[in-house]
């Protein structure tokens, strides 16, 4: 870290020698990091909220390589990774790839330090959300927002129930009608949700315990 | 196969299961009664939190794991059916197994125990420990079926010391007298919630994977999740579009159900074209 810390720190009047890539200069060009301005706090608060190993990186770029979302994503996996050992809070925070990765533990699994990449990810998009970083992806974090909120209310996820309110968040009504209604005909969505009976149980997660407290 | 005991499952379908894929429930169902497992489904079951609570709160989606893992009864293994839910319940139950003060904070807030010795198994691996290699059945008339896995195989490196099923529906299907087809994108992400999304980007995907299954020469695929099932049926936009089952209604199938119709009638895909072309259905 302090090494290549030293790296960074050059000469300003040399605007060449102020460079320093994150990745390969063809997927992100130059980019400037100012010393200064880096949390050096930011790896330990991820790696102690997501329990990922995150320290074990070793930067091969496996987790980039297998990546079946990579191109929907503005940086790689990896990229994100060294955001964060460096200690930019604000650029990883504010990452389309955090919001795009799925879960699937592809990168994970090719990684050969073990690291729980997605478990990376998540924290990050907690922390997003947490310190208000603008979310890249709105449509993305709609859709969590909505998939939350039908377990709120069913303890269970509805589908319909969640296209049909994001198709009035979004306002796009017309996007995807065929493929509904080919899953409506074949009773693929249900009309009425499958819920819980014990719904308390499940609405105390959701509310701060003092507030569901009689006294 | 082992004794009578452990044949019987508390059962989490997951709520895709119970929804969209209800002809993989049934013919679950039906597959189990044939091979002897007594599933009882969970009382009560909610969401596990899928990857929607985990992205936005962590600690949510841990506690409505947890509240599963409540439910269970802890002399009976919990056979899931859907690989994300299996993976947060696991993944969860493995937490509340190491840590001791979080599992009674946990059984205090739901007031139920929670068992650190719960077996909790996919609906996969309940028919690899039956031994199906010695079936020796050809119901299945050399159908040449493409195992797809999606990401099930992947999994969180904290689960990486739990067994591994690469190979095992391949087996499956060949003593069931399919002949599997493997060199195709068999791993490749389906692409989960982005289909709903980013449904683009999740059809360019899709369509490899079936393009590299017609290429392999497959006539259809089976996959172990419900979420790949339909993301592979409404997202894949080639002229040849294969048919998708779920394994459990292949298994059904071989398994001589009778209740097949229903089921297929609403694949959007429909395999009964195939099916009768290879005498599989009347």
């Amino acid at each position: 870290m302090l090494n290549e810390a030293k790296l960074i720190i050059t000469d300003k009047k040399d605007p060449l020698e102020q460079i320093w890539q994150i990745g390969t200069d063809s997927l992100f060009g130059p980019k400037i990091i100012e010393v200064d301005a880096l949390d050096r706090d930011f790896a330990e608060e991820v790696e102690r909220r997501s329990h990922a190993g995150l320290r074990r990186c070793y930067f091969c770029r496996s987790c980039g390589n297998g990546c079946p979302f990579v191109t929907a994503m503005d940086v790689p996996p990896y990229a994100v990774m060294r955001m964060v050992h460096y200690g930019l809070r604000e650029e990883a925070l504010s990452t389309r790839t955090i919001w795009i990765c799925v879960n699937c533990h592809t990168c994970a699994s090719q990684c050969p330090m073990a690291i729980d990449i997605a478990a990376m990810m998540n924290t990050l998009c907690h922390m997003a959300l947490e310190e208000r970083v603008p979310v890249p992806t709105p449509d993305i974090l709609k859709f969590h927002l909505e998939v939350v909120r039908s377990i709120e209310r069913h303890g269970r996820t509805h589908k319909l129930g969640i296209m049909l309110r994001l198709k009035l968040l979004t306002g796009e009504w017309f996007k995807d009608v065929d493929v509904g209604l080919k899953m409506l005909s074949k009773r693929k969505l249900d009309l009425r949700p499958s819920r819980i009976r014990a719904l308390k149980e499940i609405h105390r997660l959701f509310l701060p315990y003092w507030r569901v407290v009689k006294p | 196969m082992r004794d009578k005991d452990s044949l019987e499952f508390s059962y989490f379908p997951g709520c895709s299961v119970v929804t969209t894929s209800w002809e993989s429930n049934q013919s679950l169902l039906h597959a189990c009664r044939s091979l002897g497992l007594n599933l009882k489904e969970l009382e009560d079951w909610n969401c596990c939190g899928s990857s929607s609570a985990f992205a936005i709160d962590p600690e949510l989606g841990f506690n409505l794991s947890a509240r599963n893992l409540s439910l269970a009864e802890p002399d009976r293994p919990l056979l899931v059916m859907c690989p994300r839910c299996l993976h947060h319940l696991r993944e969860t139950h493995q937490i509340l197994r190491q840590d001791k003060l979080m599992r009674r904070a946990q059984e205090r807030r739901w007031k139920r125990p929670i068992s650190p010795d719960l077996e909790i198994i996919h609906f996969l691996e309940a028919v690899v420990k039956l031994g199906p290699q010695t079936w020796k059945r050809d119901g299945l008339e050399g159908l040449k079926v493409m195992p797809y896995y999606g990401c099930t195989l992947f999994r969180p490196p904290a689960l990486r010391r739990e067994r591994y099923y690469q190979g095992e529906v391949e087996n499956v299907l060949a003593a069931l007298g399919a002949v599997p087809v493997v060199k195709a994108l068999t791993n490749r992400c389906c692409g989960s919630f982005l289909s709903a999304v980013r449904p683009g980007l999740v059809t360019q995907m899709v369509n490899e994977i079936i393009q590299s299954a017609v290429t392999a020469g497959a006539e259809c695929l089976v996959t172990v999740c419900a979420m790949c099932q339909l993301n592979l049926e409404i997202r894949c936009t080639l002229e040849q579009k294969l048919p998708i089952f779920h394994f459990s209604e292949i298994l059904a199938l071989a398994l001589e159900a009778k209740d097949y119709e229903s089921w297929f009638a609403r694949h959007l895909v429909d395999p009964r074209p195939l099916l009768i072309e290879r005498g599989l259905l009347r």
